[in-house]
């Protein structure tokens, strides 16, 4: 603790409200644009010296522990690169006249209360703070899906907010319950929704009270998570909103909602009479890849179809951390962080491609290797990742998962990697089409910045040949920690 | 004794009037009664609420009572009364289930929620038991009406009767920490500023706030 001033926990949470309050108020594309950059390069920092920096001790709201570490910094890099596509991207969104000036400084403003929201939600050790923070995070996103205002983007935005509303009630209802059966044992008042001493008395905690505590717990922020049957909300928040935000939404919102189930699963497992989450994470993890698998079939919109295959994906995530033990949730945990990598950066290239071609109809986009190399050849191995062809990150976890599951639930597997063919052909059957071909719609010369994505398809090459000795420890860690 | 039982018999007729005003949401045909009656059941949480301040000599509990008769009371359907006029939509609701499948459905989700809440808290005090029980069966009620109603402004009625529902749960936890009173309040501040918008600018776009108006753009034919 040689640097006394310097709080990397503020840092995260302080850096990004100030700077909406500021972005609320400059004028200026360009300044705001790079204020924006600044500001979540500044938080990307903080939280990276969280893994130097000496941990507090838990307190009353502030916990920090390997768990969130993990979430922390890949929400902040994650934020930072979108924040740098988003001034490329929003450039081109003002220059059609989608966005006006007032809307842009709105959308920054946004932007960084919603990274607040979600760091908050990270760190927070209280259950009622960690659910007023993924609250905070939903309605700037609600606002941000409905900012073009035409008909599709404010259905969007209803749809989501109504769902979104339904689910945040249900978390709370739930984390209510979670109080109610502490209460007895903790005592009343603070103390009753500190997460660290709900996990040391969990076992003393009524387990009939627990279970039902967690089935809203799991249907509130499992809404969220975009676990089928309750995902209705997320194609269309993703295909309708600006692009940048599908990115965070899949990147990042996805993850804040899971975060809080994985704590809650953490508190619910403490408690050796209650039932175990494993289960019905497995089934809603399964159910939702093998929807998502299906529904990725019948896609025309670019956006919407990389939408289901976040459905997808969480399915595979929730599925891996249903299933538990160190190999599973070490899987769960490296896939977790490669979709995001990868999701985000298929994003930036779709956000791009449909400003280019002015649609974001999959059948009028053809050919864009050979018209946009860079951006066609991005895209394409991105698809191919997402997709789970090796050498990429995401096979090596996909492959984990599926590994780790034939040996214990070989039936269980068996699903699983229909699901995962399944969703398979459906993407490479698009990417032939999209990136391959007789080129087809405007062949504009695109003023992309390609550093965003090139920077998160490396590091998921990377991930995919070599996994470095640390990070390895550090995910066996969390994996144990997670039970 | 005498002074418990009368503070449970105070709470438990509150609790279940809420649950009753929820039930005569579900009737109401036209927009201008719905907001009577929702108004009515912000009045009825906020004494129960004040109640639960007094007996649990909780006074931090006044505000939230305070919060709930002055701005869902009043405030809110004031506003809403004036958005109707302003939009002239104070015609029929148009209910997407009838009015009797609309009554068992309710039925059902308070004996759900009773047979639920109460079978699982056999062990926690009786007031709190049964305000829980009330509560679900409050936020369940809420859901339909949101489920059943295919206007913008009497879905946004029912999401605030589901947040009334959160409310009466969170005052019937004793000694819950204020930091979730005051963020369910907010929440319903933010809530009612996004619909505000929402409203403002559908109104913007389109002639009716009818979301089934909206439900003619399917994302997948353009």
């Amino acid at each position: 603790m040689n640097l006394p001033s310097f709080d990397p926990v503020a840092a995260v949470l302080l850096i990004p409200i100030g700077s909406a309050a500021l972005l609320a108020i400059l004028p200026g594309y360009r300044l705001t644009a790079r204020l924006n950059v600044i500001a979540s390069l500044a938080t990307f920092l903080s939280a990276l010296s969280l893994f130097v920096i000496e941990r507090p001790q838990p307190g009353p709201y502030v916990l920090i522990d390997d768990l969130n570490i993990v979430f922390i910094v890949l929400n902040t890099f994650v934020g930072f690169t979108t924040s740098i596509f988003s001034a490329s991207y929003i450039a081109h969104e003002l220059d059609t006249e989608r966005l006006t000036p007032v809307y842009l400084r709105f959308y920054h403003a946004m932007f960084q209360t919603m990274m607040f929201g979600m760091n908050l939600a990270f760190v927070s050790n209280n259950i009622g703070l960690m659910w007023v923070a993924v609250e905070i995070a939903t309605l700037t996103t609600v606002l941000m899906v409905g900012i073009y205002r035409t008909h599709a983007a404010l259905e969007a935005a209803w749809k989501y907010f109504i769902l979104g509303s339904v689910g945040i009630a249900f978390a709370l209802f739930g984390t209510i319950l979670v109080y109610m059966a502490a209460r007895p044992i903790v005592g009343e008042g603070q103390d009753g929704m500190v997460w660290t001493l709900l996990i040391q008395h969990a076992a003393a905690f009524d387990p009939a009270l627990l279970n039902v505590a967690f089935i809203f717990l799991f249907l509130g922020y499992g809404t969220k998570v975009g676990l089928a049957p309750l995902h209705a909300w997320l194609p269309d928040a993703h295909a309708e909103g600006p692009t940048p935000i599908s990115a965070v939404l899949s990147g990042l919102l996805l993850n804040v909602a899971l975060y809080a189930l994985l704590r809650f699963k953490i508190l619910l497992a403490a408690n050796p009479t209650a039932i175990a989450p494993g289960p019905l994470m497995v089934t809603m993890g399964l159910v939702s890849l093998i929807f998502a698998a299906f529904m990725l079939y019948r896609r025309r919109d670019i956006k919407r179809l990389f939408a289901y295959s976040s459905i997808e994906h969480m399915g595979i995530i929730v599925f891996a951390f249903g299933m538990g033990g160190p190999l599973a949730n070490f899987a769960g945990l490296l896939h977790m962080v490669m979709h995001s990598l990868t999701k985000s950066a298929i994003f930036y290239a779709v956000g791009h491609i449909s400003q280019i071609k002015g649609t974001q109809r999959i059948n009028r986009i053809r050919g864009l290797t050979v018209t946009h190399p860079a951006l066609g050849w991005g895209f394409v191995v991105g698809v191919v990742a997402i997709a789970g062809l090796p050498p990429l990150g995401i096979f090596m976890s996909e492959f984990l998962v599926v590994s780790s599951t034939f040996a214990r639930q070989p039936l269980l597997a068996i699903v699983l990697v229909f699901g995962l063919l399944l969703a398979f052909g459906a993407l490479t059957l698009r990417l032939t089409s999209v990136a391959f071909g007789a080129p087809r719609g405007s062949t504009a010369s695109a003023e992309a910045s390609y550093v965003p994505m090139f920077a998160h398809l490396s590091l998921v090459l990377g991930a995919g040949i070599y996994l470095p000795a640390p990070l390895v420890v550090w995910f066996q860690n969390v994996a144990r920690l997670l039970g | 004794m005498q002074m418990h039982s009368l503070a449970f018999d105070v709470s438990h007729t509150l609790a279940g009037g809420l649950v009753l005003i929820s039930f005569m949401m579900l009737y109401q045909d036209r927009l201008y009664s719905l907001l009577n009656v929702f108004a009515l059941h912000a009045v009825v949480l906020a004494l129960s609420v004040a109640w639960q301040a007094f007996v649990q000599g909780a006074p931090h509990l006044y505000i939230t009572a305070a919060i709930a008769l002055v701005f869902k009371a009043i405030v809110i359907p004031v506003a809403l009364h004036r958005i109707i006029k302003q939009l002239g939509i104070h015609r029929d609701i148009e209910s997407a289930v009838g009015i009797g499948l609309t009554m068992l459905a309710g039925m059902a989700l308070v004996a759900l929620s009773m047979v639920l809440m109460l079978r699982v808290t056999a062990e926690a005090d009786p007031l709190a038991r049964e305000d829980l029980a009330f509560a679900l069966s409050v936020v369940l009620l809420g859901l339909l009406v949101m489920v059943t109603r295919r206007n913008a402004v009497s879905q946004v009625v029912g999401f605030m009767s589901l947040e009334n529902g959160l409310v009466l749960a969170a005052t019937g936890a004793r000694g819950m920490p204020l930091v979730v009173e005051i963020s369910v309040a907010f929440s319903i501040l933010i809530a009612f500023i996004v619909i505000g918008i929402f409203l403002f600018r559908i109104r913007e776009r389109f002639d009716s706030v009818d979301v089934s108006a909206l439900d003619d753009y399917r994302g997948e034919h353009r």
